[in-house]
């Protein structure tokens, strides 16, 4: 058989196997264990959802999936290969681009400069251009703005970031991660503060950011409405473990979920 | 308003390079001596001051680091000078280059040591260097080398530039120098390097996230603002024909510190503006009040942060916004 062939044999495989795998991960703080022991599976392409309650452990879980945060112990595991303890700022070259559930943006300068700078840290090398204009990249501009066009921001790129209403604030921060071009996007809580009618505004544009660049993405949010609509799967976290996993329908119907959190009313 | 303010520097620079003539002509004094040479020693000091404020816009108005230990870099610079030319008879062209190279290895290892901590302590980690080299710089062992408390007295300044004799000439090399020190940062800034420096300073962990090494931009911001400082220190040991270990003291740090928020930190124009005003407002304060002038220094600037908070050329533009906004 050529080469390629064998390529194309390992490109269908990668296609139903996973980009994202935990094994075993925990996060201690002092005494009390946040994470605890979470096997989790994300499979390439799919809109995973983790739901849980609040202190459940989540932002925990992604701050150690993202380097945000060391893991007490566990492994990491992303697109083949072990990535625990690798540098935060390592993650968007690997193609992992991470929102926070508290907006976290560059507060005093332009919308367009907080999604230019993200652009450009795709190239680090040429990030250490000191005798170069910034103005000189124009590619690093263009991608910013297309990326503002896609969360519907265009027209406000020469605002100042600390002055847009908090929605549009979320969807920068959804902007800042397109830019850096992710395979991978974990959104945490990124609908948090939004007025209840600018939700599903918002999910599309996150459908369609998948849709688009074939990506995947790990979702926190509270909406059961939003993530029964949207998920592929569904992992439920219960003070840092993992309760429950499937398909929106199976998690539903699953009673230890209805007890622990969903209350009955799903 | 990019080329009404390139237009604006260009004229100060022609204005600065044409006042020790305007004032000869307007006094009747001759260019070297009297009052003319009086105020080209009084902009020349402010010229280097500008630098060394400008070297701590980079590290604290642009790129956020709080040091308090940034007279390390210009009494480093002041004394490698020193040291060089009245012991070892180096040309001035070597002893440039030494300072360089001094400032370079010490901006590495303080920036290695200070930025893996942050806030205040990065301040106190900083401050504790400096404090260091200036007990260091007091010590009697190298009196012979350093001139412990009393400073090292009698750098030999190469004829061509001394700073008695040749005023106008040293007038002249310290305006290239802060001329040119400012065209260099202000380049840094505007380059791509210069706007990941903001972005740290604006969100460090979001910068992080997108993927940048901010370490090793920080040790970069670091160094460079280390390297302008102890030039702008070699100037100052050339001028005084001395380096004391006042130069290492926290004052001179705080210097620093208050002609960069006076000026409006993160402006560039500004800090240099803060320069001109601490130098020439503490000449006339003593003048007019003698030694109790610090106290009503003081008082002035109180009276800047409360009311000005970001400075000169803060206050400035949102004046300019303001008339903006009233004219649209
Ligand atoms: N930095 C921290 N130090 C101590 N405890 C923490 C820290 N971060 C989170 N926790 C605790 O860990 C638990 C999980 O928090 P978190 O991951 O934020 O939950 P979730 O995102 O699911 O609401 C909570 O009990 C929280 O108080
Ligand atoms: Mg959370």
């Amino acid at each position: 058989m050529p080469i390629s062939r064998y390529r194309e044999v390992g490109k269908i495989c990668t296609h139903m196997t996973n980009i994202l795998e935990t094994v075993a991960l925990t996060r201690d703080f002092g005494a009390f264990r946040a994470v605890d022991g979470v096997n989790l599976q994300v499979r390439q392409g799919s809109l995973h959802s983790l739901i849980g309650p609040n202190g459940a452990g989540k932002t925990t879980l992604f701050n150690c999936i993202s380097a945000v945060l060391k893991p007490t112990a566990g492994r990491v595991r992303y697109d083949g290969r072990d990535i625990t303890n690798m540098p935060l700022h390592r993650m968007t070259g690997l193609g992992i681009g991470r929102s926070f559930q508290i907006t976290n943006i560059f507060n005093n300068i332009s919308v367009i400069e907080n999604v230019r700078l993200a652009a450009q840290a795709r190239y680090p090398k040429q990030s250490y251009q000191f005798w170069r204009h910034a103005d000189d990249l124009p590619e690093y501009e263009a991608r910013a703005a297309q990326a503002l066009a896609m969360v519907g921001l265009a027209g406000r790129e020469r605002q100042i970031a600390a002055l847009l209403p908090h929605g549009d604030k979320r969807k920068l921060e959804l902007a800042i991660l397109l830019a850096g071009d992710p395979k991978l996007l974990l959104l945490d809580e990124p609908t948090a503060g939004m007025a209840t009618e600018q939700v599903p505004e918002l999910m599309e544009t996150i459908e369609r950011i998948r849709a688009d660049g074939n990506r995947t993405i790990l979702l926190v949010e509270h909406n059961m409405h939003v993530v029964m609509r949207f998920s592929d799967r569904i992992s439920v976290l219960h003070q840092g473990r993992i309760l429950a996993e499937g398909k929106p329908d199976e998690i539903r119907s699953n009673d230890e979920v209805q007890r622990a959190y969903l209350g009955g009313g799903f | 308003m990019k080329l009404q303010n390139h237009r604006l520097t260009f004229g100060l620079i022609i204005a600065l390079a044409l006042f020790p003539f305007a004032l000869s002509w307007l006094t009747g004094e001759p260019i070297d001596s009297g009052t003319p040479k009086f105020w080209q020693g009084m902009l020349a000091q402010v010229f280097i001051l500008a630098v060394y404020a400008v070297s701590y816009d980079l590290l604290m108005g642009y790129t956020g680091i709080l040091s308090f230990g940034h007279a390390l870099f210009f009494g480093a610079g002041g004394y490698t000078a020193g040291i060089l030319l009245k012991h070892a008879a180096w040309p001035l062209w070597a002893v440039v280059l030494a300072v360089i190279v001094v400032a370079v290895i010490l901006g590495l290892f303080i920036g290695a040591t200070s930025l893996r901590v942050q806030g205040v302590y990065l301040t106190m980690v900083t401050l504790a260097f400096a404090q260091m080299m200036f007990v260091l710089s007091e010590a009697t062992d190298f009196r012979e080398w350093t001139g412990a408390e009393d400073g090292l007295q009698g750098i030999p300044v190469p004829a061509w530039l001394s700073p008695t004799q040749q005023r106008l000439m040293f007038y002249f090399v310290s305006l290239a120098f802060c001329v040119f020190s400012y065209y260099l940062v202000r380049r840094v800034t505007q380059s791509p390097t210069g706007r990941v420096f903001i972005a740290i300073r604006e969100n460090e962990l979001r910068a992080r996230a997108i993927g940048y090494n901010t370490f090793l931009y920080k040790l970069l911001a670091m160094v460079a603002s280390g390297v302008l400082a102890a030039l702008a220190g070699m100037m100052n040991a050339l001028w005084n024909l001395n380096a004391n270990p006042n130069m290492l003291a926290t004052s001179t740090t705080i210097n620093a510190l208050l002609m960069t928020i006076i000026g409006g930190a993160g402006t560039l124009s500004g800090p240099m503006i803060g320069a001109a005003f601490i130098h020439l407002l503490g000449y006339g304060l003593n003048t007019a009040f003698g030694p109790r002038w610090p106290l009503l220094f003081g008082l002035a600037y109180v009276g800047i942060v409360l009311f000005l908070p970001y400075g000169f050329v803060g206050a400035w533009r949102s004046l300019i916004a303001r008339m903006k906004a009233k004219r649209a």
